[in-house]
């Protein structure tokens, strides 16, 4: 499946199916983050059920502290 | 009049009345830092009129990879950031007024240093920092923009009380744990990356451009390559605590206790004590003399160095211990030497 994921295109494994795999697929499942999907942005207790689909643009930002 | 602003009165959002405007500011600065250094000097130049600049460290060599203000000689005095950075403030811009501060300022603090602030730049490297100014922003209405970066990933986002959604809006929970300098390092174009939207976001402040100020969450990766930006105006929440139908300011409110907090980057813990507390660096280098281990001294602090560790004593009571991320074994230090 390809995704736009913070602007670029990449190719994530077949076993991800919702959001909250693709925040695990990329270790941010225990992290800060806000998570944009086509254009809408998702509750935090939404996220481990909404699908991700071929073609989706997603953002995703982190929130760090360094400084 | 020289033509010092020139190339800025130029550029037509700016022009002399926006020169005019950015002279008659007031910015205050938390954290001297990297982001904190780099903010500085852009304001500074731009011809701020009044900078504060408030930072609890001191310059050390591991800082100087991306810390533009200071150079070998601050980290050999180990002098305290906040007076270093006034120092080459004050010889890039002497028109400017620049008030420095070292210390670790607590939300009384900072509340006497607001009066009469303009904006507040945020450039601290921890997040109770920040939920402090993001409450202080809303308790006393006036706008403040996050920065933050590590490795070389950078965030930032303008918050205007009233309009935008703040910090807590966004926030699921205070974010602890993460990545931090420490674990991940700093590249210094991503310092300077969000440094430069932090400082153009401060310019349409300061010139009240309000409709060119960002309004978005901007995130980028640099080596990936990567650039995102949001639109949260939607996270606005009635019921948020900090900028609701009913604030309660939950991050001003002052629990007697000893604050700690591991230092991004340093491998040391801050320790500071209860209640404010100045105590006298020449009897505190005495009763150290006399331990074993080697002191050194200047006016604002005392180091001592031990048992492969380094504490270094503030006048405002505070201690750094280096070469530990362990709380209770830099607590125990203190206690130990310090009672």
């Amino acid at each position: 499946m390809k995704l736009r994921i913070n602007g670029e295109w990449l190719t994530v494994p077949e076993t991800i199916h919702t959001v909250g795999d693709l925040l695990s697929h990329f270790q941010l499942d225990q992290r800060v983050v806000i998570v944009e999907q086509n254009e809408t942005i998702l509750e935090k207790e939404s996220r481990s059920e909404i699908k991700v689909q071929d073609g989706d643009i997603i953002e995703i930002v982190q929130f760090v502290g360094g400084g | 009049m020289n033509d010092r602003y020139s190339r800025q009165t130029l550029f037509s959002p700016i022009g002399e009345a926006g020169q005019k405007k950015i002279r008659d500011k007031h910015v205050l600065l938390l954290g001297a830092g990297a982001l904190g250094t780099g903010n500085a000097e852009a304001l500074v130049r731009a011809g701020v009129g009044r900078l504060t600049v408030i930072d609890r460290d001191y310059v050390e060599w591991s800082n100087l990879q991306r810390q533009q203000l200071y150079t070998e000689r601050d980290a050999k005095d180990r002098l305290p950031k906040a007076i270093a950075a006034k120092q080459r403030l004050m010889e890039v811009n002497s028109e400017v007024r620049v008030d420095a501060y070292v210390m670790d300022a607590n939300p009384v603090e900072m509340e006497r240093l607001l009066n009469g602030v303009d904006l507040m730049m945020d450039a601290t490297d921890n997040f109770d920092g920040r939920m402090m100014m993001n409450d202080l922003s809303q308790k006393y209405q006036i706008p403040w923009i996050y920065g933050a970066c590590v490795s070389s990933y950078g965030i930032s986002y303008t918050i205007l009380p009233g309009e935008t959604p703040c910090l807590n809006c966004l926030l699921d929970r205070v974010p602890i744990g993460g990545m931090t300098c420490d674990t991940a390092g700093i590249i210094s174009p991503a310092v300077q990356m969000v440094m430069a939207h932090q400082t153009v976001e401060a310019m349409k402040i300061l010139v009240e451009d309000w409709s060119a100020v960002r309004q978005k969450l901007v995130s980028f990766d640099l080596w990936q390559n990567q650039h995102t930006s949001i639109n949260v105006s939607k996270m606005k929440n009635d019921s948020c605590p900090s900028c609701g139908e009913n604030p309660v300011y939950p991050f001003l409110e002052y629990k007697q206790q000893m604050k700690t907090a591991v230092l991004c980057g340093r491998d040391s813990v801050q320790i500071r004590p209860p209640a404010n507390r100045e105590w006298s660096l020449e009897e505190v280098a005495k009763t150290l003399a006399k331990q074993e281990g080697h002191v050194e001294q200047n006016p604002y602090l005392v180091s001592f160095t031990t048992e492969n560790r380094r504490m270094v004593l503030f006048k405002d009571g505070r201690a750094l211990i280096h070469g530990t991320q362990d709380i209770t074994e830099a607590k125990t230090l203190y206690h130990r030497y310090l009672g």
